[in-house]
């Protein structure tokens, strides 16, 4: 009973939040256009100077663009959220006798229709700069599977920043601080290996870095002869994001919901 | 009396700031009821307690019985809130967030469509239902704020300032819908910092100051509470005000004020109309050059003054804070 009240005040949050993908231009922008600028940029710029042996940088380079982008993308979640609280929406929907977590639920829910649209561009986008899977379709499907998983346990995240934060300002100066250095002390973009010490010991711990193991592994797109990695969470890289994606929904999914029953705007 | 809001002994602190400093408050079936007091004084804490959206760190209140800290759940649907600031979504029409509003009160899909367009027909915004909100005037959309809050058609409706910022046409706009609710039997408590909101909408008023109340009658016994009627006269020079407040003193009931402009006696007087012909008279007499006289009622003005020993002075509002945060957000 009270579980199918979230459920359905949720799905009427989820569509409050899609109705905006075609009246907010910035929503437009962040979601579809950002994603295609990011795949060519780096497939050129990147792309063209650096050489893997025996096979393309292009294709190793797509996994680390696809984790970097929804990850970025969960930081949505954390700015909707803030806006809602700015604008007193927030206070408009804790005065209404609907369920006290479907905000945030509907808010993660819909952040995984805008991380769908996102990947699907970026794929699309790939796929004309010669990217390919080289893998079977349930591979494939396991691999987009995981990316949007994990990006919603970041939205978790980002939902209790949101609700915690002045403002949206606030939040993307913050997320964009944490987020830049973890995607990039990672293999997203260049083999982990040859980091100095400290940066490869945390970049292979470094789940981002499991999660980019993980699609480049489901998508067949590791250059033959890669050397194993040397350490667990690169050697279980499904398991080990799996895991990491677990852990964060279970802390911060309960976190959130706490937080937006007793957030109220500043008077 | 069958009271519908009763609040006990609320105290409310923000770190060293006292919002509430142990207020009373009751509001009686069907009544409109106004918290009237100037910014900083309480009145938003006072709704978010009573609206659930904010805990008292001491005191009690309930909505139609229904005890506000213990079963907040119950009070949400008894209550309709409409906010200081537009609480309706800029990125949605009209209609969406009328409906949006509908389903989350729990009306249903197909009753949520017919009350959206209902309150759309009755708030006069049939032609924009269908455009995004940041289209809407001001007066706009505090209009469909207000719908918002009367989507359930609850007994309750709590709103806070719900013309602050408004010109004085959507202001007047406003009070005609908000009066013709209130016919229907609803029970309402508003908030405001304008004293004639309260004059002209509300049957009880309650005058809070610093988390306090000090206050509390319908507007004529506020009036009453600081004397009858008086009279106000302008001289045109400095030099004639002595004059003039001998001629009052002579008449007058109480002792005499000077009023907030330049040049202005107040003069407390019981009698009416013979009276000012009398003080006409005898300012007639001794050649005082007046530029105004004038017979009037107490304003609630002259009651904060009276009770507070200073104006309430309404600050001019500035705009809701709207282009704060448009950026990355949705």
């Amino acid at each position: 009973m009270n579980a199918l009240h979230a459920i359905s005040d949720g799905l009427v949050i989820a569509k409050r939040n899609l109705i905006k993908i075609r009246r907010v231009p910035d929503v437009l922008v962040f979601v579809l256009l950002s994603p295609i600028m990011f795949v060519l940029l780096f497939a050129y710029v990147f792309g063209s100077a650096i050489q893997i042996p025996g096979g393309s940088y292009r294709e190793f380079l797509m996994a680390g663009i696809f984790a970097q982008t929804v990850v970025f993308g969960a930081t949505f979640t954390g700015a909707g959220l803030a806006d809602d609280m700015q604008k007193g929406i927030i206070d408009r929907f804790r005065s209404l006798p609907m369920s006290r977590s479907a905000v945030v639920m509907g808010r993660t829910a819909s952040d995984v229709v805008y991380n769908v649209l996102t990947l699907l561009i970026m794929a699309l986008t790939g796929l004309i700069v010669g990217w390919r899977i080289h893998s079977g379709f349930l591979e494939a499907a396991l691999g987009f599977g995981l990316l949007l998983l994990f990006a919603y346990s970041i939205s978790w995240m980002m939902a209790l920043i949101g609700l915690t934060v002045p403002s949206v300002e606030v939040l993307n100066n913050a997320s964009f601080m944490v987020i830049f250095p973890i995607t990039f002390i990672a293999n997203t973009f260049v083999p982990s290996e040859n980091l100095p010490t400290v940066l490869r010991v945390f970049a292979e711990w470094n789940p981002i870095s499991a999660l980019t193991q993980a699609t480049r592994e489901l998508f067949g797109n590791l250059p033959p002869g890669t050397p194993d990695p040397a350490t667990w969470p690169l050697q279980n890289p499904v398991v080990y994001s799996l895991i990491w994606a677990v852990i964060i929904i279970a802390v911060f999914a309960p976190l959130s919901v706490r937080r937006y029953k007793r957030v109220a705007k500043k008077r | 009396m069958d009271n519908i809001v009763e609040a006990r002994g609320l105290v409310k602190k923000y770190g060293e700031v006292v919002a509430l400093d142990g207020l009373d408050l009751s509001v009686s079936r069907g009544a409109i009821a106004a918290l009237l007091g100037p910014n900083g004084a309480g009145k938003t804490t006072v709704v978010s307690i009573l609206t659930t959206l904010i805990e008292p760190d001491e005191g009690s209140a309930s909505v139609a019985g229904v005890d506000v800290l213990r079963r907040p759940a119950e009070v949400r649907k008894l209550i309709g809130l409409s906010g200081q600031y537009a609480a309706v979504d800029k990125d949605l029409s009209g209609y969406e967030n009328l409906d949006m509003i509908g389903r989350l009160y729990r009306l249903g899909r197909k009753r949520s469509k017919v009350r959206a367009r209902e309150l759309l027909e009755q708030f006069d915004l049939v032609d924009a239902a269908d455009r995004p909100v940041k289209t809407y005037s001001g007066g706009m959309r505090r209009r469909l704020d207000l719908a918002g809050a009367l989507v359930d058609e609850s007994p309750v409706l709590f709103l806070d300032e719900p013309t602050t910022g408004l010109d004085l046409p959507s202001r007047t706009e406003l009070w005609n819908l908000i009066r013709d609710l209130v016919s229907r039997g609803t029970t309402l408590l508003l908030t405001t910092q304008y004293l004639e909101e309260a004059d002209r909408l509300a049957d009880d008023v309650l005058v809070i100051d610093n988390g306090r109340a000090i206050a509390q009658g319908t507007t004529d016994e506020l009036k009453d509470m600081v004397g009858g009627e008086r009279i106000e006269v302008r001289v045109v020079s400095p030099e004639a005000v002595p004059g003039v407040r001998e001629v009052l003193a002579r008449h007058a009931v109480g002792d005499l004020q000077d009023g907030e402009r330049p040049r202005v006696v107040v003069a407390p007087v019981s009698g009416g109309a013979p009276v000012l012909s009398r003080v006409l008279a005898d300012i007639e007499a001794d050649g005082i050059e007046t530029s105004e006289v004038v017979l009037r009622r107490p304003t609630l003005d002259d009651v904060f003054l009276a009770l507070t020993g200073r104006a309430a002075e309404p600050q001019e509002e500035q705009p809701p804070p709207d282009k704060a945060s448009r950026k990355g957000a949705a």
